[in-house]
């Protein structure tokens, strides 16, 4: 599926809730269901550090694709960490660097990619694509 | 303009009607704002003044020959007096208006730059906050001094045995905060200076998080250095003050280099202004000091004593209601303390429960405090913190309660 079919898909679901309550039992449920990351994973090398809450996030690659795994201390952040982990994994390391990250905009939880939020998810999209531009220049070395 | 209170009998209703940001709604729920340790509302007799200054006086100071500059430096001149009045400095010019805490703290630790050697020792106490940790190790790498902290018990108390142990090491400096900002922690402020003049310490005492309960008397504390900000206090962000004695700003350096704090400039030398004004280089923050006067006045008029009695309420209460939460701790139980609640919810994280209560209409603050030492002392990451003002009420910290209970329920 395509990036731009799974934010077209999590729109429609998040469109469904009328307040910001059911919106965040939502994403709380997300986040219970994320496939966590391998504790052998969860090292200090790959932590992304937010003052207020962390996140964890591994990159494999699996032919032409990167899998990501992830977790987080806060399960809010992780409710998140859950919608882009299900956007930008499986997919290709050229998709991934064009994908842009608006679509959080349009479910209601702008505010918790604010660069000053401080939990960590700003530097987690960053560091995404990161892995997505080390593995493009392996794939072409 | 209204009228300021004239010490009458504390009614918060009445009070906060000075306070228009009260007023606001937040995602569609009435504001209750339980993050004053971070920063506190102004009143609209603050508000007024900023709007006249603007409206009407506005212009450089201490230079100009016209009727504006005159103005402006009258009462900014006016406002350094209530400061001293306030603090019973024993001069007007032993208070240095300066950006704020963290301005006046780094400006006394440049100047002691040139007065330490190698190995001499400096206190600081395991309840700081960054602003009163990083300038100093940072005068340490420079100096080769050596920092040694004043351990904290598991009631968030400065621990007073290892202190009594530490000065046997002849600390050239003392550094503690007057209330924890983190905890609420008050600390024995009086004892700590009495014992560190006797070994020949100087004492910084930084009293950010003491100004908005506490009137702090410097003469009668006997202390070298009291800093503090005055937006902690319903004054506006961006000024503060440096308290010093006299005997020391005579001693100290200038921290910066500029206008207004020089006497007599050519090529060859230049000789600096006297006090206070060889520590006050280039355009100050006019308004803001004007207004930090207005503050303290705003502040004497409901009068401290009342202040103290009420927020001391707040917090039994809010200690009491809390109680009611299961799995609810709370970091600091000194029987000493402010207004501050510092808690955790068993299997909650402080970042998840702070967004959900935001929602709504309650602002408290998560995570570290910028005191990262302590949160490593109890092995936690971060936690939540209401910190109370005298216009809070009761029925918003039952708020805060039903909020959280709907938090927890929503995130275990």
């Amino acid at each position: 599926m395509s990036i731009e079919t799974i934010q077209n898909e999590i729109v429609d679901e998040f469109s469904m809730f009328d307040d910001w309550m059911e919106r965040y039992e939502y994403m709380i449920e997300l986040g219970k269901s994320l496939p966590l990351i391998d504790s052998k994973y969860k090292t200090d090398d790959n932590i992304i550090k937010g003052c207020q809450s962390k996140v964890w996030l591994h990159a494999d690659f699996d032919k032409d694709k990167v899998i990501f795994t992830a977790d987080s201390d806060a399960i809010i952040t992780k409710g998140i960490v859950a919608i882009l982990i299900r956007v930008f994994t499986n997919q290709t390391p050229q998709t991934i660097l064009e994908a842009n990250t608006n679509f959080i905009d349009a479910i209601g939880l702008k505010e918790h990619l604010s660069p000053t939020r401080a939990n960590g998810l700003v530097s987690m999209i960053k560091q995404i694509k990161m892995y997505a531009i080390a593995y493009q220049t392996q794939q072409q070395s | 303009m209204k009228n300021n209170h004239q010490n009458t009998a504390f009614n918060v209703q009445e009070i906060r009607k000075d306070f228009p940001i009260l007023n606001r709604k937040i995602n569609g729920k009435p504001l209750v704002y339980f993050d004053n340790a971070a920063t506190s509302q102004t009143p609209q007799q603050v508000i007024d003044v900023i709007v006249n200054y603007y409206s009407n006086y506005n212009a450089n100071i201490h230079r100009g020959v016209h009727q504006l500059s005159q103005e402006a430096t009258d009462k900014y001149e006016e406002a350094r007096q209530i400061i001293q009045q306030h603090f019973n400095a024993k001069h007007a010019h032993e208070i240095i208006f300066t950006s704020g805490t963290t301005h006046s703290i780094n400006l006394v630790a440049y100047g002691f730059g040139d007065l330490l050697q190698k190995n001499d020792v400096i206190l600081v106490s395991a309840l700081e906050h960054h602003s009163n940790i990083v300038p100093w190790q940072m005068l340490c790498e420079k100096t080769g001094a050596l920092l040694k902290v004043i351990p904290m018990t598991q009631e968030g108390e400065l621990n007073m045995d290892e202190f009594d142990i530490l000065l046997q090491l002849n600390p050239k400096l003392v550094f503690v905060n007057h209330i924890s900002n983190a905890l609420g922690t008050i600390n024995p402020i009086k004892e700590i200076i009495g014992k560190a003049h006797k070994v020949g310490a100087a004492v910084l005492i930084d009293g950010a998080q003491a100004c908005p309960h506490i009137k702090s008397d410097v003469q009668a504390l006997d202390v070298d250095f009291y800093v503090t900000s005055a937006h902690k206090m319903c004054g506006p962000t961006g000024v503060g003050m440096l308290y010093a004695k006299e005997e020391w700003l005579k001693k100290l350096p200038p921290y910066q280099g500029g206008g207004e704090m020089i006497s007599e400039v050519t090529f060859d030398k230049t000789t600096y202004a006297d006090l206070p004004h060889k520590f006050e280089a280039g355009t100050p923050n006019i308004c803001g000091g004007i207004a930090f006067g207005a503050t303290i006045n705003y502040m004497n008029s409901i009068g401290f004593e009342h202040i103290a009695a009420y927020e001391h309420e707040l917090l039994q209460y809010a200690n009491e209601k809390l109680q009611t939460i299961d799995g609810l701790k709370i970091y600091g139980t000194s029987n000493n303390k402010t207004s501050v609640i510092s808690f955790n919810i068993d299997g909650v994280h402080a970042y998840d429960l702070g967004t959900i209560i935001d929602k709504l209409g309650i602002a408290i603050r998560t995570g570290q405090h910028c005191a990262q030492p302590i949160m490593d002392f109890y092995g936690i990451s971060g936690t939540a913190r209401a910190s109370f003002a005298f216009y809070n009420t009761k029925e918003e910290i039952d708020l805060l309660v039903t909020a959280l209970k709907k938090a927890q329920m929503m995130l275990s």
